[in-house]
């Protein structure tokens, strides 16, 4: 830009310069206090409106604290029909898609991070490509494929529309590749001359397997199936699609039927609201924590 | 398939070995790992999308549903929304939808990363606490939040902004004009991709060498001249990517839409994914539906043909 060197800029105010710096960064926390605010506040209200009974909810001025806080909400939410139903087939759903997708990416992300072969480049661009396929376009074939499979005998045991193992087997179309992927960077983040060097000392290539990278490898597969938990946890569109009866739906579809029957009962949808991502934030809280004392 | 196995071992064990059963089962090792996910990515996406493409060359209605046969009929699908009026209105909105929320994503995002660069250690870890709880907000519950946060009666958006004098929006439904509509369903989209954004905008900016924001400061550089002339061309394929993804997310905007209005959008609301829904679950017609999402996954890719050509490029697929 300009060729000669500008000179250091004078100070113009007579404020000694670290307390000049102090006032600055006090600014920029107030900044930050502000955007801090304005993002949790929805939040905020959430689970302040599900601790606040019928009458201060639905005040024309709003209640900012909730100074007679009661369960009764959370009483309501739980009794709701088919809330436990519901938690039921959203554990059953995530723990099977995460199982499923951890062993499945585990051995393609190993030959993809250990291995050189014919074909693995365009894998390696294929896994990345499918992920921008959008679910809103695949789900029209996707339905049209589970409502044949459910009329062909020995495959409607599993597949079809209305069955919980279909969603299972859906859920894997964006749930495996996003597992590969991440798989594979925390494979290649372990060194391999850790494992040579046991090898030299005369381990079998499974022996380094098992005691050198599996025990490198724990925290990398606690964060992807916590991720590919709350990916599952969260989906929404094809269990509201294809999950017909109130007793499969899960949690997020029942959520969302909730709001629809009940729209205007804001007290028990908050407190449902507040219920539903308690299992994906308890199991990331825990699973960090973990994986730090590990 | 002529499989190349270079194995991974030391140098000097890779002399030229006879044809051993050892030699055979490191040349099949990585197909016989990676059957089971191909055969499943197969299953579930490639089959999947070939039919899609398929059923957009097909009448596929509710009898045919029941046959489980189309009936093929070229590109008529195609033909028939390229002259519907109203698929165009559709395609703007989408795109407009989508440039605001991508922008305000991008530059709030950004904006934020920034912010945490200078403040307090304390701020920073209360204000990333905050990103990330925001951020774990499943976007079901977040519609419901923000439904209740602007209900027409009770809500503390109308009362707020009433008592900011910004005009009487006591009893104000924002959902009765689009245009309102959609600046708070912007409002929603953005408000959750912020924390995403500005996470991982902040651990780049972590990465940029201090001794350049040094040196320009020394050659007399403005904040602002710093960040435009240093900071963002190093940051440049972290942007590509972020703002890749965000278009990719915004662009087929569905559940927020269609919760907020009850699952019964009004004409005025329909986005390209709504209405591909629409015209398939709701009116039965998947032929036309399918040529809709066509339509939609080919723009996206235009859209961010820089992103797959940067990751082609450089180093992520190695």
């Amino acid at each position: 830009m300009s060729s000669q060197v500008a000179p250091t800029p004078v100070a113009p105010v007579s404020l000694p310069a670290p307390r000049r710096r102090r006032f600055r960064r006090a600014g920029w926390d107030l900044l930050g206090l502000v955007v801090l605010v304005v993002m949790v506040f929805p939040i905020y209200w959430m689970v302040a409106t599900a601790f606040k009974p019928g009458h201060d909810i639905l005040s024309y001025k709003p209640i900012w604290f909730p100074t007679h806080p009661t369960l009764s909400n959370f009483k309501d939410a739980i009794n709701q029909a088919f809330f436990w139903n519901a938690v039921k087939n959203s554990l059953i759903v995530v723990v099977v898609v995460v199982a499923l997708s951890l062993v499945l990416a585990f051995l393609a992300s190993l030959a993809l991070a250990k291995f050189r072969f014919y074909g693995r480049k365009s894998f390696i661009t294929l896994i990345l490509g499918v992920q921008m396929v959008p679910l809103t376009a695949l789900i029209i074939p996707l339905y049209i494929l589970m409502s044949r499979a459910g009329d062909v005998k020995g495959v409607d045991h599993v597949l079809g529309v209305d069955k919980l193992s279909g969603v299972i087997v859906m859920y894997l179309t964006f749930v495996l590749p996003f597992t590969v992927w991440t798989l594979r960077g925390f494979l290649l983040g372990v060194p391999q001359e850790l494992e040579e060097a046991a090898m030299v000392d005369g381990t079998t290539r499974f022996g380094a397997f098992v005691r050198i990278l599996l025990p490198l490898l724990g925290p990398g597969l606690v964060a992807t199936s916590i991720f590919a938990f709350i990916q599952a946890w969260n989906e929404f569109i094809i269990a509201y699609v294809f999950l017909h009866t109130p007793e499969k739906q899960t949690l997020m579809v029942w959520l969302a039927s909730f709001t629809t029957l009940r729209g205007t009962d804001w007290g028990p949808l908050m407190a449902g609201a507040t219920l539903c991502p308690c299992p994906s934030s308890c199991s990331s809280c825990s699973s960090s924590g973990g994986s730090r004392s590990g | 398939m002529a499989a190349v196995a270079e194995s991974d071992l030391p140098v000097a064990s890779r002399r030229r070995r006879p044809f051993t059963r050892q030699r055979v089962g490191r040349a099949i090792a990585p197909y016989a790992l990676m059957a089971p996910a191909l055969l499943v990515l197969g299953v579930v996406l490639a089959y999947p999308l070939y039919k899609l493409v398929q059923m957009s060359f097909q009448k596929y209605g509710l009898s045919e549903l029941i046959r489980h046969k189309g009936t093929w009929v070229g590109t008529a699908n195609y033909s028939q929304i390229l002259h519907d009026g109203e698929f165009w209105h559709v395609v703007l909105r989408t795109v407009l939808f989508t440039v605001a929320a991508v922008g305000l994503t991008m530059v709030l995002g950004t904006a934020i990363a920034l912010l945490l660069l200078q403040v307090s250690k304390w701020m920073q870890i209360a204000l990333t606490t905050g990103l990330v709880l925001v951020w774990s907000v499943p976007v079901i519950v977040a519609v419901d939040i923000w439904r209740w946060m602007i209900d027409y009666e009770f809500g503390v958006a109308n009362w707020t902004l009433t008592k900011l004098h910004l005009g009487d929006f006591s009893r104000y439904d924002w959902f009765a004009n689009p245009w309102t509509g959609f600046g708070v369903l912007t409002a929603l989209v953005v408000w959750g991709a912020i924390p995403f954004v500005s996470i991982t905008v902040y651990a780049g900016l972590a990465q940029v060498p201090k001794e350049l924001l040094e040196a320009a400061a020394i050659d007399g550089a403005r904040p602002w001249n710093t960040f435009r002339e240093v900071t963002m061309p190093l940051l440049k394929p972290i942007f590509v990517i972020l703002a890749s993804l965000s278009i990719i997310w915004d662009f087929q905007v569905f559940q927020q839409l269609w919760i907020f209005l009850d699952g019964r959008p009004s004409p005025d609301y329909y986005t390209m994914a709504i209405y591909a829904f629409q015209k398939s679950f709701v009116i039965g017609e998947y032929g036309l539906g399918a040529a809709i999402a066509v339509v939609m996954v080919l723009l996206m890719f235009g859209a961010t043909l820089v992103y797959l050509r940067q990751m082609l490029r450089t180093g992520e697929v190695h």
